[in-house]
């Protein structure tokens, strides 16, 4: 008897434990959202890929003008 | 290029760099707030594919009718999609590490991915010790569809056929790990449409690039005679 009780206290402590184990805490980076400094570093992603964009867009220009050039002298040419 | 495909590029760019940063994710245990790297890891290699499928097209148009135009769109689209790989494995290395251990892990995926890159590594090898240029492009137009039917198994049959730890790989094709959200597809879809679109872009200079040169050479073939 003393036995099943012991078993049976064993389980239940065992279904409790994984009751409370369900919703399981997987670490995440809350803290640094719930402080505000996510955005700083979201702010620091977007300056960077403004830039390369803006790079970017100044070569294309800077080749379609060079395009435009050759396109004329060629025509001068002939 | 139109210009407003260039800004909804940008604009998709920022949403992804936004969204990926600060949208909630599924909560996942091992890999927990890498996650996000998908949002930023996944888009190279399908940038990747996308570029290599417009390199491919350009090859089998060069083969149909072997115009120079064809073979500089090719090498073009091939070179940035190449870029795009390197980016890809690179960031999947650094999630490896964090992940699985170690940066290089082995995993059928990791070396499929790598022999992709080196396959596509030796079509410029190629096109760089032929003289002639349309000998040149005749067989790097050839390689370039074994290059692409090559790629294809190695990244994507492949490490599903074996015990890939890849997410996505091993029996689980798709997202599986990552259906339990479908907030993920939110911003991964637009940031892959972004880097499509950005991908063309950079090697529409290249193209550009390639025709001025070939222009001047042209002028000054005509000036020297």
């Amino acid at each position: 008897m003393k036995h099943l009780v012991k078993y049976l206290a064993a389980l239940l402590l065992l279904f409790c434990n994984a009751a409370i184990a369900q919703p399981e805490k997987v670490e995440m980076a809350d803290v640094m959202r719930s402080e505000g400094k996510i955005y700083v570093v979201v702010a620091i992603i977007l300056v960077v890929l403004a830039g390369l964009i803006a790079y970017l867009f100044l070569l294309d220009k800077k080749l379609s003008k060079m395009e435009k050039l050759l396109h004329e002298r060629q025509q001068t040419k002939s | 290029m139109k210009t407003w495909l260039k800004i909804l590029a940008i604009g998709l760019l920022f949403y992804l760099h936004i969204g990926g940063m600060l949208f909630d994710v599924p909560r996942l245990n091992i890999v927990n707030e890498t996650v996000r790297a998908t949002y930023f890891h996944v888009p190279m290699w399908f940038g990747m594919c996308f570029l290599f499928s417009l390199s491919l097209y350009n090859a089998i148009l060069y083969l149909r009718k072997p115009l120079a135009e064809y073979d500089v769109r090719a090498e073009a689209f091939a070179h940035v999609g190449l870029a795009f790989g390197i980016l890809g494995i690179l960031t999947g290395m650094i999630w490896a590490n964090y992940t699985w251990g170690s940066p290089w892990h082995g995993d059928p995926k990791q070396n499929g991915a790598a022999i992709a890159c080196l396959v596509y590594l030796a079509y410029f090898v190629l096109r760089g010790s032929v003289e002639n240029h349309e000998q040149k492009a005749r067989l790097s137009a050839v390689y370039n569809i074994f290059a692409f039917a090559a790629m294809v198994p190695l990244i994507f049959i492949i490490p599903r056929m074996t015990s890939s730890m890849h997410p996505g790989s091993g029996g689980n094709p798709g997202f599986n790990m990552y259906d339990l959200d479908s907030r993920m597809r939110l911003v991964l879809y637009p940031a892959t449409a972004g880097w499509f679109i950005v991908g063309y872009w950079i090697a529409s200079l290249r193209i550009k690039i390639k025709t001025i040169e070939e222009k001047l050479l042209d002028l000054e073939h005509e000036t020297s005679r």
